[in-house]
């Protein structure tokens, strides 16, 4: 009895070791690669595997979404207290703000018509949570809790509250990836505030460098200089702070500056970013009857 | 008579190191993060290469994918070779004294990163640093009590199910 499992099992041993099941697993791992590479082939298969999968995100996320439930929950009334009388602060400054915004949007629409071009109009967001899962270690990517269900769409701009943070690179049904602005792969268009010097930002893979490497050595270009995003190459709304230049190098015989910001989002700590439909995806971007979950006009 | 080991503990075993795979650390830390799975994977293809196998490799390589959002298969590849190798030398690499074995493993391991470097090369994936390699290092370090602790679960696992191997 024993004996005839041990043959069994060996005989099938042997079948497992041979190089055939490896070369057949190699090659399907090969075309798989080339297939996902060349993205939009592999897009259902990669979404019915990240719901399978998803548990796992969820299940890591659990503990510390826990944490900062606790956190909320059991902080005490003198700590909440505070953090009101902030708020409230930060409420009326803001409000402050937006009241000159208002006047000076209407400007804008005017001078804008006067000059025959079209207006920049205001944008629909939705809050997303960043799920807590470390995502590849060699590149600057995140997960956010918003997916294909919500409307999310490959390309999307996310920002915080101090600035662009990156953009989607792939949906799931129930959550997205997004690559940070300063993944090594990353490209933004961007113009520098105080002078419309138009370039592009390079992500360096460094979590707090953004690169400017386009600029001429004549460049109008200083310490402090704040970017914002340029709006071209459609990909990011305009007018959004992306960061600050803080070191402007010149090298000799080199053609171009070596400039390095600082991104202006808090790229390394944030728990919470907003989505941004920009005005001309929206029609094809929402599906239907969802187009008011969770949002906020931000006009 | 004989009774077949049940395979499932390995598998949570499995779960848990790609949960630790993914599971956030602070910036400075993640260098430092072993492959949990490569380690898991080349544990059980050397101990039951006869239950876990390429596929089952394969599989958990597919899982990593996902998880870490690379090529799907780039994880997959690399680890089913590992899987391949190890079985393959199975019988000697069992034997070896604990500072050889390390060794093999970190051998290993830099099979499996450097299989993975290469393929993000060949797609034109930028990658940055050293912490790939870094990540190989402390991989091995840790295979001793990684080590002991997965024989812990087979032999709980052997002596319940009057174990053929």
């Amino acid at each position: 009895m024993s004996l005839t499992t041990t043959e069994h099992e060996l005989s099938s041993f042997r079948g497992t070791t041979s190089g055939l099941r490896l070369t057949l697993i190699c090659i399907l791992s090969l075309i798989l690669m080339v297939l996902d590479h060349q993205n939009q082939h592999l897009v259902k298969i990669r979404e019915a595997l990240s719901i399978v999968v998803y548990p796992v995100q969820a299940a890591i996320n659990a503990p510390f979404a826990l944490g900062r439930w606790a956190d909320e929950t059991f902080s005490t009334r003198g700590r909440l207290l505070e953090e009101n009388q902030e708020l409230h602060q930060d409420v009326l400054m803001q409000s402050a703000r937006l009241q000159r915004m208002i006047a000076l949007e209407a400007e804008n629409v005017r001078l804008r018509a006067l000059l025959d071009s079209t207006a920049k109009v205001a944008d629909r967001v939705l809050i997303a949570e960043i799920v807590s899962v470390d995502m590849n270690p060699f590149r600057h990517t995140i997960l956010i809790n918003k997916g294909g269900r919500d409307g999310v769409y490959v390309g999307q701009a996310l920002i915080d509250a101090g600035g662009i943070v990156g953009q989607i690179t792939r949906d799931q049904p129930f959550a997205a990836e997004a690559m940070l602005v300063t993944d090594a792969d990353h490209a933004l268009p961007v113009e520098i505030a105080r002078n419309q010097l138009r370039t592009i930002a390079m992500g360096t893979g460094d979590i707090d460098r953004l690169a400017l490497p386009f600029l001429p050595r004549n460049a109008d270009v200083q310490p402090g200089d704040l970017l914002v995003s340029s709006g071209l190459g459609r990909a990011f709304p305009a007018g959004y702070p992306v960061g600050t230049i803080v070191d402007v190098r010149s090298q000799a015989g080199q053609p171009f500056l070596e400039v390095d910001a600082e991104p202006a989002a808090a790229l390394n700590q944030i728990r919470e970013g907003l989505l941004i439909w920009r005005d001309d995806d929206l029609q094809n971007a929402l599906p239907d009857g969802q187009a008011t979950i969770a949002t906020e006009e931000s006009r | 008579m004989y009774r077949k080991p049940v395979i499932w503990p390995v598998w949570v075993v499995m779960l848990a190191a790609i949960s630790l795979e993914v599971l956030p650390l602070p910036g400075f830390v993640q260098p430092l993060r072993p492959p949990w799975a490569a380690i898991a994977v080349i544990y059980w293809t050397m101990m039951w290469p006869r239950r876990f196998g390429l596929g089952a490799a394969w599989v958990v390589g597919i899982i990593l994918d996902i998880l870490h959002g690379t090529l799907l298969g780039e994880n997959a590849i690399a680890l089913s070779i590992v899987a391949y190798v190890t079985m393959r030398f199975h019988l000697q690499i069992r034997i070896f004294p604990m500072w050889q074995l390390t060794t093999t493993v970190f051998a290993l391991l830099a099979m499996n990163a450097f299989i993975q470097f290469w393929i993000d090369g060949v797609a034109g994936v930028g990658s940055a640093g050293i912490s790939r390699w870094t990540q190989v290092m402390t991989g091995a370090i840790l295979w001793p009590p990684l080590m002991a602790l997965m024989d812990r679960v087979r032999v709980q696992i052997e002596t319940r199910g009057s174990a053929f191997i």
